[in-house]
């Protein structure tokens, strides 16, 4: 039956973690790519599936859009971002001819393309599966969760938001989602939580702060830690350089490695 | 064959004289003159282009029909393909500029962003709709504009998990039940992505104009690329790009950071051969009014920020008349 191949895919993944939001452009890919980093430097085996169709992001992160994707007997190949294969990937990203080609689909396509990532990817052995999802609470969604099931349990989701009111009041509802879904929520992240000036140290509020403390408190889940917005950090996830490895000494490396050791924690107990 | 003209008709067996042109019928091959292999020729050809149109006609069914909102004049969309680079807030202060500017025109707001709607809390509105006599939601109204948005349907904190033909069926009822009056301008704030509200929306009523809103940054300019490419394909006129979130500059000491990149969005302007309508920096002070549900453009209309949206507001009525003419 169909269900002994599809299970050979996800059967040697300890754990799968979801990175959402109900808001768009808090970071969430971000976050992903950094906690996969970090994880990394930890030691454990990494892979990240990246099933924002319409907009991904993941390959041109870590600087891998020009990568392609073969087929093996067990299904496709993720592409692995070092020669240790510490770092699987899987984007839509990697199947497009052009990078820059819009995919305009409906809901049932995107069902079937995020039904094949979970079922036909030959994940191999991975300490952590990190999902990158897109904004909202959608197809995409609906069916991520329905293919995950099917093969194993989600172990929980980790939800990002900014401090400001528009986006805690859309995190919200994703956190309502979760709820309705059975997903554990692992964690809040506050991201891009105040801007420290390079020139005078000042540090401004941009997007407000503490918002996702707060929401943290309210809904009742863990606060994993806060991100401060740090032009070095885009800088170098735009030219998909490790920003771990580049500047250990900035604010963003230490609440990064906090964060995933209190997430590794949380996995391991039940 | 009552079509051709005699002169037509010789020519047509001139070029085909010399070719042996045969045809099986059964088992035995019989040579046919060739003219008349020219004419089934042709008669196949005009019948490929009655199947092509019947295809075509097949394949549409189902698909919405694209028919204009009444009474209102010209619609304005606000995308990118990337979430959170200020869509909402673009559009909410876009449309206040746009009245500010010409304050006889009349301009409604419409919030297509379902999962994450914004609009109530940036125009600090709140309630459900009433219903006209004959069943069509009125518009809440503040600073002057009608807005309507998904979010005064649902509870804040109710998530709208739903899949794409129920948003699809939904989003008809925000624009053909919704009952508008007569506006000159709808600005419709669209949700992040490629995907089905962006085509039921484009499908379903036509489209004067779209403004695509983009960061610096490199992941947000990608996606902002594809958006534009997006309304290519349907045939939506592209008006131009917004930069947003260009610069930083720090209260205390007015050092200047450009804390998601510099300039992409210009690069991506001329790449794409586009105008860029307009440059908005990064401030706490369109954060912190939004917040309160006070647009910059109301709060403090004297600001180099509120004066940003006003040139953008004429740039984009600019670029409205240019594509009309």
């Amino acid at each position: 039956m169909e269900q002994n191949n599809e299970s050979s895919s996800l059967s040697e993944v300890q754990h799968v973690i979801l990175v959402l939001s109900g808001k768009g452009g808090v970071g969430k890919s971000t976050i992903t790519a950094e906690l996969a980093l970090a994880l990394r430097h930890a030691g454990k085996k990494v892979g990240i599936l990246d099933v924002d169709l319409c907009g991904p992001s993941i390959p041109r992160m870590l600087n891998m859009d020009r990568a392609n994707v073969h087929q093996c007997d067990s299904g496709w190949v993720p592409v692995y971002a070092d020669a240790e294969k510490s770092l699987a990937l899987m984007s839509i990203g990697f199947l497009l001819d052009d990078p820059d080609e819009a995919v305009v689909w409906r809901g049932p396509k995107k069902t079937a393309m995020i039904g094949q990532f979970v079922s036909d990817v030959a994940w191999g052995k991975l300490d952590v599966l990190l999902v990158d999802t897109p904004p909202g609470t959608s197809d995409e969604h609906l069916a991520i969760l329905e293919n995950l099931k099917k093969h194993k349990k989600v172990d929980g989701a980790v939800l990002v938001t900014t401090p400001q009111a528009v986006s805690t009041g859309d995190v919200r509802r994703e956190a309502t989602f979760c709820k309705k879904t059975g997903v554990r929520i692992l964690g809040i992240v506050e991201n891009m939580s105040g801007f420290v000036c390079p020139h005078c140290s000042e540090c401004s509020n941009i997007f407000s702060k503490g918002g996702g403390e707060e929401l943290a408190k309210l809904i009742g889940s863990p606060f994993l830690g806060s991100v401060p917005l740090d032009p070095q950090l885009s800088a170098s996830v735009e030219q998909g350089k490790d920003f771990l490895q580049s500047f250990p000494d900035s604010a963003t490396f230490s609440s990064i490695s906090s964060m995933t050791k209190t997430l590794l924690s949380s996995l391991q107990t039940p | 064959m009552a079509h051709l003209t005699y002169g037509r008709l010789s020519c047509i067996m001139t070029k085909y004289a010399n070719k042996s042109l045969v045809s099986r019928a059964g088992k035995q091959i019989i040579p046919l003159t060739a003219c008349c292999l020219q004419f089934t020729r042709r008669h196949r050809s005009i019948d490929a282009k009655a199947l092509h149109e019947r295809q075509k006609q097949q394949m549409a069914r189902g698909l919405p029909k694209q028919k204009a909102i009444t009474g209102v004049r010209q619609v304005l969309v606000v995308a990118s393909g990337k979430g959170g680079v200020g869509k909402s807030t673009t559009a909410v202060n876009l449309a206040l500029a746009l009245m500010a500017n010409e304050p006889s025109k009349s301009v409604g707001l419409l919030d297509a962003d379902v999962y994450g709607p914004s609009i109530p809390k940036l125009m600090n509105l709140k309630g459900n709709p009433e219903l006209t006599d004959n069943n069509r939601m009125l518009p809440l109204i503040n600073y002057g504009i009608p807005c309507m948005s998904m979010g005064f349907l649902v509870e804040e904190t109710a998530p709208i998990v739903w899949r794409g033909l129920m948003v699809m069926s939904a989003i008809d009822k925000l624009l053909r039940q919704v009952d508008w009056g007569s506006l000159d301008y709808l600005v419709v704030d669209m949700p992040p992505g490629t995907g089905d509200v962006q085509l039921t929306i484009t499908q379903s009523i036509p489209i004067a104009g779209a403004v695509i809103v983009s960061t610096p940054q490199d992941v947000a300019l990608l996606d902002a690329r594809r958006g534009a490419e997006m309304f290519r394909k349907v045939n939506v006129p592209v008006l131009g790009l917004v930069q947003n979130m260009s610069v930083f500059q720090c209260p205390k000491c007015n050092h200047q950071t450009a804390i998601f990149g510099s300039d992409g969005a210009r690069r991506l302007a001329d790449a794409l051969g586009v105008t860029l309508l307009g440059d908005v920096p990064l401030t706490v002070n369109i954060r912190e009014m939004s917040d309160v549900g006070k647009p910059v453009v109301v709060s403090s209309p004297d600001s180099p920020e509120a004066l940003t949206y006003m040139t953008l507001a004429s740039a984009v009525v600019r670029r409205l008349q240019e594509i009309n003419t």
